[in-house]
């Protein structure tokens, strides 16, 4: 069938579904707000001030005490910075879920390969010498560190799904949690932790204590936290893209994930695939972390046996969102930034807290798995603009009827 | 000896209760990621249902009743929370692992909001502790304060709590259930090939959605059986894993429930030791000999899931996975 070039083609929709998995999640942390502050007899008006901080973001400039302490709004230059700091590591997991997902693989495993890019990232950048060996070598060093280490670790499921057909999901479940006290064994009574301030054992020393941090590169912003690491997961992004999209390797990935049979039948190595696919996406998402980390003022709580990184797990709606695409996870990372800052100014300035955020993000991947719905709806609204609902809840063709 | 085999049953129970909630949602067809999810909201809804009463002046003397009470609430909460999975596993169709991560996302986020909100902080606490309130000591079974009823006895009746015994036993009805009913026949051909159970009349929708229900109710019990027994029923917005760890035990436990009692006990084990070795004195004898081997706890912590992925690598050709499970159903798909 020939591609359909109007403007209401596939990508369209898939962007208008997500926008309407964003509407709706930011409709219901609203509704929450509101009924929340009925339940707590808290004045309506908090909830209206609260809803009006989650839209805000990043344009939020605080209260002005002069004028009633009414909200005010306007540029926040150190919190676009920070957004774009905090988006940093989610474009990168989303990369990795989105790369995974293109060859047929859930990566859930992305929080370990996170966690483990975060241990090596921090271990090279603290080891090495920056008075023998330059800061900018030692930063490069530690980045391809945690590369490998994250691309190691996503072999581990890579490989148990190419050679024994084991779901990819569960073995990442595993790693994670082998990551998760991987790390911290990795850390426990190493000189990596800060001894140095009070009431700090359990975190690790900044990169920044031996002299590695990443370069701002002009990415100044009032202060905030933003520096190049923004602009090398845009290459990332790119990159990916153009791997996935313009090459053979890439066209191999996205064979083995359409039709692994098809593939093998093609003359594809798809085994080879599916362990690279998953190399690479342990890869990014380590990356992320490295990106993170190296920043230079970052502290990383080592204690983590019992928990594993948000950053991680977040890939998964930021790839959602950008249904998978490369340059799309930019947007969505950022997106997803931009939630998280609103929920830190709603905790600062109202009763809410930040978790307002994580809710809302929950109900977005929630409702982007019904992307595939969203889109039908529109579909079938298309075809056939007389049927009405009816027609929109059952697909054309298929015979649904009750036995 | 004693103690450690307590505390090792005090880890199990929740952890095969749980493990079982997976089978239940497998074995109709249901992948269920969201067991965390589902826990943490079991204990959520249990600390605050108990705090609720002990401030409400719930008499001490019937707090076993609170506590089959309480059992019963997180039970539903669970499996009201897990209608959101089933939903949209079998109604909306859509993708179950991702289903089952915004459920797991969704739990902790939301429990924390509340906490933080309702009560001004980030962990809830019981009003009164939980060992004073439920804890059974063997003066409860009738027995002198120094009566000495040996390994057995102390390990069943002291320092015990009801929930381990009405775990065992829901354990049991259920896998009977499971096995030698119709109802169970019915749920497993739902999980293996539903369009057959389809065509001889049993309604596969139906069937997943009783199976991821009592999947959530088996879950939220579990939740707060494991945080009323292992941390003073202190809700957090955190299971630290142990819903994962209950999936890895389903697992290795090849989705049979006799399996799972026995993979869940040697989980269990470990996590107890991993919980105390350093002050694990297993004999009695003053010896501190975990603490002597010196093998750090997250050894311990990590070795179920290598051990579940080595299991995995050799067992993989004999899995007896449910075979339908993740593929929604549809009635007019061959």
């Amino acid at each position: 069938m020939k591609k359909e070039r109007t403007l209401w083609n596939d990508g369209t929709k898939t962007v208008a579904a997500s926008l309407l998995s964003i509407l709706m999640g930011v409709v219901f942390g609203g509704v929450l707000l509101l009924v929340v502050a009925l339940c707590l007899h808290m004045p309506l008006s908090s909830a209206w001030e609260g809803f009006r901080i989650v839209l805000a973001g990043v344009f939020n400039t605080g209260r002005n005490y002069d004028a009633g302490s009414a909200l005010t709004f306007g540029i926040n230059a150190r919190l676009v910075g920070d957004m774009l700091f905090r988006a940093t590591p989610l474009i990168m997991t989303g990369l990795s879920v989105a790369l995974a997902y293109k060859t047929g693989l859930f990566n859930i495993g992305a929080p370990g390969q996170y966690l483990m890019g975060t241990a090596m990232a921090i271990i090279v950048a603290l080891s090495l010498d920056t008075t023998v060996i330059p800061a900018f070598l030692v930063w490069l060093l530690a980045f391809l560190a945690a590369i490998a280490a994250g691309a190691l670790w996503g072999c581990i499921p890579g490989a148990f799904k190419a050679y024994l057909n084991v779901n990819e999901v569960i073995t990442s479940i595993m790693t994670n949690w082998i990551a998760a006290n991987l790390v911290t064994l990795l850390f426990d009574g190493s000189q990596f932790i800060n001894n140095v301030d009070f009431g700090k054992t359990g975190y690790t020393l900044k990169t920044s204590t031996n002299g590695v941090a990443t370069a701002k590169m002009g990415l100044d912003f009032g202060g905030g936290n933003a520096n190049a690491g923004f602009l090398i997961a845009i290459v990332f992004a790119v990159v990916t893209y153009v791997v996935i999209n313009k090459t053979t390797f890439g066209y191999e990935l996205r064979s083995c994930g359409s039709n692994k049979n098809a593939a093998k039948y093609a003359g594809m190595n798809e085994k080879r695939n599916i362990v690279l696919s998953m190399a690479i996406a342990g890869g990014l998402s380590a990356a992320g972390a490295a990106l993170y980390f190296l920043q230079g003022d970052v502290e990383f709580y080592w204690h983590t046996s019992m928990t594993l990184p948000a950053t991680g797990f977040n890939g998964i709606p930021v790839a959602l969102l950008a249904s998978c695409s490369p340059i799309g996870c930019v947007f969505s990372g950022m997106f997803m930034a931009y939630l998280t800052i609103s929920g830190s100014q709603l905790s600062t300035f109202t009763a809410y807290n930040e978790y307002i955020a994580n809710i809302i993000i929950a109900v977005i991947v929630y409702l982007s798995a019904f992307t595939l719905f969203f889109k039908g709806l529109m579909d079938a609204r298309k075809k056939a603009p007389k049927g009405g609902d009816k027609a929109a809840a059952e697909p054309a063709g298929r015979g649904t009827k009750k036995p | 000896m004693t103690f450690l085999l307590q505390q090792t049953v005090i880890y199990t129970v929740p952890l095969i209760l749980v493990a079982l909630a997976g089978v239940f949602a497998e074995r109709s067809g249901i992948i269920n990621l969201a067991l965390e999810g589902i826990m943490i909201i079991g204990a959520f809804v249990g600390a605050w249902f108990v705090r609720a009463m002990q401030e409400g002046g719930w008499n001490e003397n019937a707090a076993q009743w609170l506590l089959i009470l309480t059992l019963l609430i997180t039970a539903a909460a669970g499996a009201l929370f897990s209608l959101l999975l089933s939903f949209s596993a079998v109604k909306m169709k859509a993708d179950q692992t991702i289903g089952g991560t915004a459920l797991n996302l969704l739990a902790p986020a939301l429990v924390l909001f509340m906490v933080n909100i309702v009560f001004q902080q980030n962990t809830l606490n019981l009003r009164y502790d939980a060992p004073s309130w439920f804890m059974l000591f063997q003066t409860d079974f009738g027995f002198e304060r120094k009566a000495k009823l040996g390994l057995i006895g102390d390990l069943l009746l002291n320092k015990t709590y009801l929930t381990t015994y009405l775990g065992l036993l829901i354990y049991v009805v259920l896998a009977i259930i499971l096995y030698k009913t119709r109802f169970g026949l019915r749920l497993r051909a739902c999980g293996e090939h539903p369009q057959a159970a389809d065509s001889v009349g049993i309604n596969v929708y139906r069937m997943r959605y009783l199976g991821t229900s009592i999947s959530g109710a088996l879950a939220g019990m579990g939740g707060f059986i494991y945080t009323l027994t292992t941390s003073n029923g202190a809700a957090n917005g955190d299971v630290a894993g142990f819903g994962f760890l209950a999936l890895a035990v389903m697992i290795f436990g090849n989705w049979k429930p006799l399996n799972i009692a026995i993979v869940g006990f040697l989980f269990g084990l470990l996590k107890c030791v991993s919980a105390s070795s350093g002050t694990l004195d297993i004999n009695g004898d003053g010896v501190y000999l975990l603490a002597q081997i010196g093998v750090s706890t997250y050894v311990y912590n990590m070795l179920p899931y290598v051990i579940t992925l080595v299991v995995l690598a050799f067992t993989s050709k004999k899995s007896r996975a449910p075979k339908a499970e993740g593929i929604p159903y549809d009635k007019g798909q061959r």
